[in-house]
């Protein structure tokens, strides 16, 4: 099988299974007991803590163990605004318009619930543009959220360009009008497609809260984390037994923590050098996609993970793309609306001002550490056969 | 007519969809030639992500489909349901044919993923479009 869906989950690597093991049925402990078994667990969760933390280069006590990406990115987000709900009116919250589902529903939500939303527009290639931010900032602004890098195009947004100007206007154009904290408006970035590829130092990206996922990281899936700025205060999403500083109520997910912390320290410790070998393999594998008559690609050219290739081939349709590849055993993604729940095509490439029709064909490729210039060869052996397949029995005329 | 093991959030085609999807039956590759067809009906438009253009050869005498040949650009349910019609609808007279509903064509697809219902199936509709193309052109 040829695995290129790396954006949709990765497997979980083997030293992290490894890793995990003994702490589901041996070290079984409740970390909140005080006799050894609990403090062994705790041992172990707390070490997790310290391991991210280090690789974040932040505080152990800035982590946060949640129960994997959505939860982290709705904690951060309604973590903040809930303490103004009953003045949701008087505060506005920025995000993007190609934000993953679990930011970008989350602020549908709080534009229901009263608050003023700006979206921001993407460019053509994907790219929010820090100018338009800036203008869009206001006193009262709460929130800040925009994605390191795109899920579906794999776009890398100016993160550390963000944040100094959002620290900027803090300082110099904000007299503490909430709640005199000077804090505000917080800066959040959902970083789980960038974990393995891009710099995740929080002095250098300047960020107040960010998102890890497992599941994106060849770790095991349902454990994500939080990395929260010591000054930044979050309500809960709900309340029990006051775990992970009482943000995160529930007994710890002691294997998924484990597995986490070393998920994140092998790709961390891989990062440059399989960084260089995917790029290499992106490219190759763009420029022979784009071989094929009639294909555009998606996203930006170079601002883009190393792992994302998005294509869309004209006049034919993603699913029966994708279940053709599938039979082959090559596995990959499609923004057609046939494969969503909503029956609207990608949200994500309207954005990027493509027409429905062409979100229709569009594909992504997503490779991982397992990935091979062996796969790819075969892969655009299959698509190229695929893709003239389908458009000899397309209604629309080539 | 839903597949009862083929609920809303289940993915699963039948064997029938896979079987017309990987092997689609009378496929107008190239262009028809000059009175290969007497009637031809397009549905659908590229933006919605489904669009089909179907003829038909109609026997002027016992006004019976002789030949049923299309093109689909859809999905797997999509391309499937027109390439079952395709055949459904041969040797069938146009008075039986322009009966034909969706329900029929899932029926006889053994089920489709209630949520593909309604968007790729059009191949009735293109059907009668050609049909009626064929009675104007009489």
């Amino acid at each position: 099988m040829i695995y290129l869906d790396n954006a949709a989950t990765t497997p979980v690597d083997k030293e992290v299974v490894k890793a995990m093991d003994k702490y589901h049925s041996k070290f079984f402990g409740n970390p909140s007991s005080l006799y050894k078994p609990g403090r062994q667990a705790k041992r172990a969760v707390e070490d997790a803590r310290t391991t991210v933390a280090n690789l974040l280069n932040c505080d152990a006590q800035e982590i946060l163990f949640t129960a994997g990406g959505t939860e982290s990115d709705n904690l951060a987000i309604f973590g903040v605004v809930n303490q103004f709900l009953d003045k949701a009116k008087d505060y506005h919250c920025i995000t993007t318009n190609i934000e993953h589902p679990a930011v970008l529903n989350s602020f549908k939500r709080l534009g229901k619930l009263g608050f003023d939303v700006t979206y921001l527009k993407s460019d053509q290639y994907g790219l929010i543009s820090s100018k338009d931010l800036l203008r869009a900032l206001r006193p009262n602004t709460l929130l800040v959220s925009i994605m390191y890098a795109n899920n579906e195009v794999g776009t890398i947004q100016p993160i550390a360009e963000i944040g100094k100007i959002i620290k900027n206007y803090r300082h110099v154009q904000r007299v503490d009008t909430i709640s005199k904290n000077p804090s505000y408006p917080i800066f959040h970035t959902d970083a789980c497609q960038a974990a393995p590829y891009l710099d995740l130092n929080i002095e250098n990206l300047g960020v107040d809260l960010l998102t890890l996922n497992g599941s994106k990281i060849y770790g095991p899936k349902q454990i994500g984390v939080l990395f929260k700025k010591k000054n930044i205060k979050l309500q809960p999403l709900f309340y029990g037994g006051s775990q992970e500083e009482g943000l995160r109520s529930g007994t710890e997910n002691v294997p998924g923590i484990v597995g986490f912390a070393k998920a994140l320290e092998l790709v961390d410790k891989d990062k440059q050098k399989e960084n260089k070998r995917l790029l290499k393999l992106r490219d190759y594998f763009t420029m022979e996609l784009l071989k094929i008559p009639n294909s555009i690609l998606n996203g930006h050219p170079e601002k883009r993970l190393p792992n994302n290739v998005n294509v869309t081939f004209k006049h034919i349709e993603g699913e029966s793309i994708m279940l053709k590849l599938d039979q082959q055993e090559i596995y990959v993604s499609t923004g057609s609306a046939c494969h969503s729940k909503s029956l609207e095509p990608s949200y994500v490439i309207l954005a990027l001002g493509q027409d429905a029709a062409n979100a229709h064909g569009s594909m992504r490729f997503t490779f991982g550490k397992d990935t091979t210039k062996k796969d790819l060869d075969k892969t655009l052996k299959v698509i190229k056969k695929t893709v003239s397949d389908l458009r000899k029995i397309s209604a629309i005329q080539t | 007519m839903i597949d009862k093991n083929n609920q809303q959030n289940n993915w699963l085609y039948t064997d029938a969809v896979k079987d017309h999807f990987f092997n689609p039956r009378n496929v107008q590759y190239n262009d028809p030639k000059p009175g290969e067809f007497n009637g031809k009906g397009t549905v659908g438009s590229p933006v919605c992500g489904d669009m089909m253009t179907l003829w038909v050869k109609v026997d002027k005498k016992t006004k019976k489909i002789k030949k049923c040949t299309w093109k689909t650009f859809g999905c797997a349910s999509a391309i499937a349901s027109t390439s079952i019609l395709s055949e459904m609808v041969k040797g069938i007279s146009i008075d039986d044919a322009i009966k034909i509903t969706p329900k029929d064509i899932i029926h006889k697809l053994g089920g489709l993923p209630a949520r593909k219902v309604h968007c790729s199936v059009l191949g009735d509709k293109a059907l009668r479009a050609a049909i009626k193309d064929y009675i104007n052109n009489k």
